[in-house]
């Protein structure tokens, strides 16, 4: 009894346990009861009961109530489907003026926006692409292929390669200094010479045209955001969703408004990027100080003077560093859209993981990661960059980095000209190195690969199997063996007891509508995968921080690490995995856990820097040992900071599994993938994608309530 | 008497989500603690007083007494919630936004605490914001803003960014930013707060100076009892959002109107606050010695004088006519007497 009124808290949540696994032991496994693989919920089964709603049928397979809830949502994907296609087929027809046909014809209007909007797209993409590369699609746009074929001197000529390489150099130089354009120039010349430069180029291009237009959109949401609470509130659960909504699920629905290409793909990626620009564009604007707005009123600024020359500029550093999370998205999308045909090194990636040839993969990631990394140093250096005062250089001080690029652009242009003098054989290896030209070392990873698997294959396919058997397989058991109700209640329980009743009533309505949906079992298979690769990931993590914060050096090594580590796409993660354990689970897991710990490992060190100095000094002053202040003073202050390591753990948890179902895994991954190629997969993959985006809310709800709760107690924030 | 600089009448602050309402309810006796009660916080109660042409008032009142408050319902960076405010005989709280935009570009300028300079431009850019905001010319701006430099003393730092600047320097920037379009109304809020004492003390008498030269309508902020006795010509002691007193400095320490009043009065030493006119008596037949001493002096200036002599000592004007007498006891009295310990 005294123990009872000492930790209420444990008991509580002990009683929640004793009922989860009472329900659990209390209902039985239905004998009908089996994983549905494949996709056989959409074959007519006499087995199958059947409602109606809305016009839609929706067969299921029924169980006892209590054991899984009949899938009453199942005519929403269909729902989202039929209404897609009335919009795009039938809604609104208009007359509209064709150019090439001269005369008017009739379309929906919700197909002509998106029609219009691809060739406004596409124009741009060509227009970035063909100043890199050359070609004629940008003046075709202005004119006609008639006109090209009246004049076939009409030819965007493209940049060699070496002008690019030496412009990025300068760029780098003004914005990082040295050791930022070092990098910029070997990493260029690395990319001609290893012969991927058109793929890298075409993936420059997508970025270059994608990035801008999520700033400029980001930019603007998060003013409007930030002057009307209306229009926050109306963002705000859409930017929630949109941060734990994996991105994979976008592709879909976009597909079908769209169609396929790079314009499709610019398009996705601002969606998918535009959200943290407007958060970080809210944050920035929310902390500039109250009296520099009053300073400008008190100028007699107008509200459009007010935001352009003092808001903006003041939160200038939290904007920018917005512009290098839109870069980052950009980079992680451009290898994901290459799925429904965007070019680029996403592409020649997707194609060789196909093909299992993990050498040429390899290159490819490697190219990207390169690139990645380059952009990611370059917007950090220029959100860190001071202005600089050149009021009292003359012309050639201040413009030397461009006139410096002027001596490079004509020096460029000569050398391709000698080159195309030089090298006889049809390729001008000073303008650009052709695809199969470069020097390749893929055969070389490759032989690689086979020598680990001839060599390690008995010991790879003994932990492989060893994992699958004994770990996997009775863990996925388990969550699938769990009843929905049970499930619920634990779920429901959890959030009473964190947050109340309010915090109860969100986890319940998240949770409700994946085990309503048709795919709760895929759900839970998803759950399953994550919860192995988080709590592997948070031992790692905090392990590794911990540690690694003893001593300032690998403080900021393993920071750097994590910095370099979360620049690589997403996609890029599966390559080294599936090079050692094939096609498995165990790859996607192997995968996910190293993305996850990433997040795990940098909080860890993050909260235990934040510990106030004071503290250290008072802590040191009474005496205490190393792990005694570990214990008692670090751990408990930084915990909270820690849990919100756990909430991004989970979210990067969920993004790995579903991209893990390219290797295949038996996951709502595999359904969104699946969709990719359906033609009524709009409605499915956004319906799936919202629910891996609920699983992420439900963990993100609790962490965050609790973490502010915590935070609340501490008296710190 | 020309009409007031600034006039308010009635004036109240109150937040919450239905302040108007339970305002037009109090019917004028609005009582703090029975609007905590219903969720509203009483930021300004009641504030009337006027401000005429050339004078400074200092608002003096801890944190959390409403004088920031007052000062931003003048300038009307909030919108106050009831009673009227004049700005030269205009409605202030009846101006549309343009009149209003066109009121601070022509006649108002603030100094903030924490300087509230813009981070991204140099020192002249940031003096020559205000007037780049009204749109003038760049070139004439900057030559006004170079002059708005050296009056501050900056010169030889106009291309310095604020980040590169100590806060007394930032300061002067600040202060030169407010005066650049030549405001006939000058607001400053606790401009010397956040300054180390000796070159908060090195402030004040810049801006004494400043003040001499310019002779603005001045309404000063401030915690610190002492400023607002080196500084005001009258002094505002609010608490709670209420002005306790309004007077001058003088008047505020020989006959502090409530406790809270006296309380700051206290530790003042009087003799560097109060000028002979202050204390002195009207002209007594008494023989009065050879000796004579300004109207116009503090008294720690000429107390040896005065205390050295056993009779009388006339008072005089600036135009060296005999106003009045003082004597020894008397000083010795305003110094000494009336304290706590004197109960």
């Amino acid at each position: 009894m005294e123990l009872l009124k000492k930790y209420p808290k444990l008991f509580q949540w002990l009683f929640l346990l004793a009922v989860f696994f009472a329900l659990c032991f209390a209902i039985d496994v239905p004998e009908t009861y089996k994983f549905i693989r494949g996709q056989a919920e959409f074959v007519k089964d006499p087995n199958q009961s059947a409602f109606v709603f809305l016009g839609k049928e929706v067969r299921y397979y029924a169980f006892d109530v209590f054991w899984r809830l009949p899938p009453l949502l199942g005519w929403l994907p269909i729902w989202i489907n039929d209404s897609l296609f009335f919009l795009m087929n039938d809604w609104m027809p208009m007359e509209f003026w064709n150019e090439d046909t001269q005369e008017y014809k009739t379309r929906p209007l919700v197909l002509q926006i998106t029609r219009n909007l691809t060739a406004f797209m596409t124009f741009l993409i060509e227009l970035i692409r063909e100043i890199l590369l050359g070609g004629l699609e940008t003046i075709v746009a202005f004119t006609s292929w008639d006109w090209i074929d009246a004049n076939p001197w009409a030819e965007l000529p493209g940049l060699p390669w070496t002008i690019v390489a030496a412009g990025s150099a300068i760029l780098a130089y003004k914005l990082g200094g040295k050791g930022l354009a070092l990098y910029a120039l070997l990493s260029m010349t690395y990319i001609s010479i290893f012969g991927q430069w058109k793929p890298s180029m075409q993936t420059l291009s997508f970025i270059l045209v994608a990035a801008p237009l999520s700033f400029i959109f980001g930019l603007g949401l998060g003013v409007a955001a930030y002057k009307s609470k209306r229009v926050e509130k109306a963002l705000y659960p859409i930017l929630l969703v949109m941060q734990t909504m994996p991105q994979y699920a976008v592709l879909v629905p976009a597909l079908v408004l769209f169609g396929v290409g790079d314009h499709a793909a610019v398009i996705i990626t601002m969606i998918v990027a535009v959200p943290p620009m407007i958060l970080l564009t809210l944050l920035g604007l929310r902390a500039v100080p109250p009296e520099v707005i009053e300073a400008g009123r008190m100028s007699g600024c107008s509200n459009w003077q007010l935001m352009s020359k003092v808001l903006i500029p003041t939160a200038r550093r939290d904007i920018l560093i917005g512009v290098n999370q839109v870069i980052m998205v950009c980079f992680s999308m451009a290898v994901i859209s290459a799925f429904i045909g965007a070019k680029g090194l996403g592409f020649n990636l997707l194609l060789a993981l196909n093909q299992l040839n993990i050498g040429l993969a390899l290159e490819a990631g490697l190219c990207i990661s390169l690139i990645a990394i380059l952009l990611d140093k370059m917007s950090l250096a220029w959100a860190n960059k001071q202005v600089d005062y050149f009021g009292n250089l003359n012309f050639f001080q201040r413009n030397k980095n461009s006139l410096f690029f002027g001596v490079i652009v004509i020096v460029g242009i000569l050398l391709a000209y000698f080159g195309s003098i030089y090298f006889k054989d049809g390729y001008n290896y000073l303008f650009e190195v052709p695809h199969n030209k470069g020097i390749s070392t893929a055969d070389f990873w490759n032989k690689g690969v086979d020598w680990i698997f001839d060599t390690f294959f008995v010991y790879i396919k003994a932990f492989n199997t060893w994992l699958i058997v004994d770990v996997l397989q009775p863990m996925r058991a388990l969550y699938l063996r769990m009843p929905a109700v049970a499930t619920l209640v634990l779920v429901v329980g959890a959030g009473y007891l964190i947050g109340g009743v309010r915090s109860a009533l969100v986890v319940c309505g998240l949770t409700l509508f994946i085990a309503l949906s048709p795919w709760w079992d895929r759900a839970l298979v998803t759950t399953y995968m994550a919860t192995f690769g988080v709590l592997v990931s948070c031992t790692i993590g905090f392990t590794v921080g911990t540690l690694c914060f003893q001593n300032k050096h690998t403080t900021n090594f393993m920071l750097n690490v994590c910095d370099i580590f979360q620049t690589f796409p997403s996609f890029v993660y599966l390559i080294p995995v599936m090079m050692l354990f094939g096609i498995t689970d165990t790859s996607v897991l192997i995968a996910v856990i190293v993305y996850a710990t990433i997040p795990a490992t940098r909080y860890t060190i993050e909260g235990l820097r934040s510990v106030p100095a004071g503290l250290h000094d008072a802590a040191t002053m009474s005496g205490v040992t190393k792990f005694q202040r570990l214990f008692k003073i670090e751990f408990p202050l930084a915990f909270p900071h820690m849990m919100l390591g756990l909430n991004q753990t989970i979210v990067f948890a969920l993004f790995m599994v579903i991209i893990g179902a390219f290797i295949g895994t038996e996951d709502l991954g595999q359904y969104i993938l699946k969709a990719l190629s359906d033609k009524k997969g709009a409605g499915i993959g956004l319906t799936l994608g919202i629910c891996v985006a609920f699983i992420g809310l439900i963990f993100d709800n609790l962490i965050r309530t609790w973490v502010g709760q915590r935070k609340k107690h501490l008296g710190i924030d | 008497m020309s009409e007031p600089v600034i006039k308010c009448q009635s004036v109240y602050k109150i937040f919450g989500a239905n302040a108007e309402r339970m305002l037009k309810e109090a019917n004028g006796n609005v009582d703090a603690k029975t609007f905590q009660e219903n969720g509203c916080i009483v930021g300004v109660n009641n504030a009337s007083f006027e401000v005429s042409k050339g004078e400074m008032l200092v608002v003096m009142g801890l944190s959390g007494s409403g004088k920031s408050t007052l000062l931003r319902c003048i300038s009307r960076l909030t919108d106050a919630t009831g009673g009227k405010i004049f700005i030269e005989g205009q409605d202030l709280l009846n101006l549309n936004n343009k009149e209003l935009i066109d009121l601070r570009r022509n006649k108002m300028g603030m100094v903030f605490q924490s300087f509230a300079l813009l981070p991204h431009k140099t020192v002249l850019e940031n003096i020559a914001f205000p007037l780049q905001i009204k749109g003038i010319k760049t070139e004439d701006s900057i030559n006004k803003a170079m002059d708005m430099v050296k009056l501050v003393g900056l010169d030889g730092r106009e291309n310095y960014f604020p980040r590169e600047l100590s806060g007394g320097q930032q300061q002067r920037v600040g202060i030169a930013r407010s005066l650049a379009v030549e405001p006939d109304i000058w607001f400053l809020d606790e401009p010397f707060s956040a300054l180390d004492p000796l070159i908060r003390k090195e402030m004040q008498d810049e801006f004494l100076r400043l003040q001499e030269k310019l002779q603005k309508t001045i309404m000063f902020i401030t915690h610190d009892f002492d400023e607002a006795l080196k500084l005001a010509d009258r002094i505002a002691i609010m608490k709670d959002g209420i002005i306790e007193q309004l007077d001058t400095p003088a008047n505020i320490v020989l006959n502090p109107a409530t406790e809270y009043v006296r309380k700051f009065t206290e530790e003042v030493p009087r003799e560097k606050v109060l000028l002979i006119k202050d204390v002195m008596d009207e002209i007594t037949s008494d023989d009065m010695g050879d000796i004579k001493v300004s109207k116009d002096e503090i008294i720690e200036n000429v107390a040896e004088k005065i205390l050295t002599q056993e009779k009388t000592v006339a008072v005089t004007d600036s135009k060296n006519n005999i106003v009045g007498s003082i004597n020894p006891t008397k000083i010795i009295n305003t110094v000494f007497g009336g304290r706590k310990n004197n109960h």
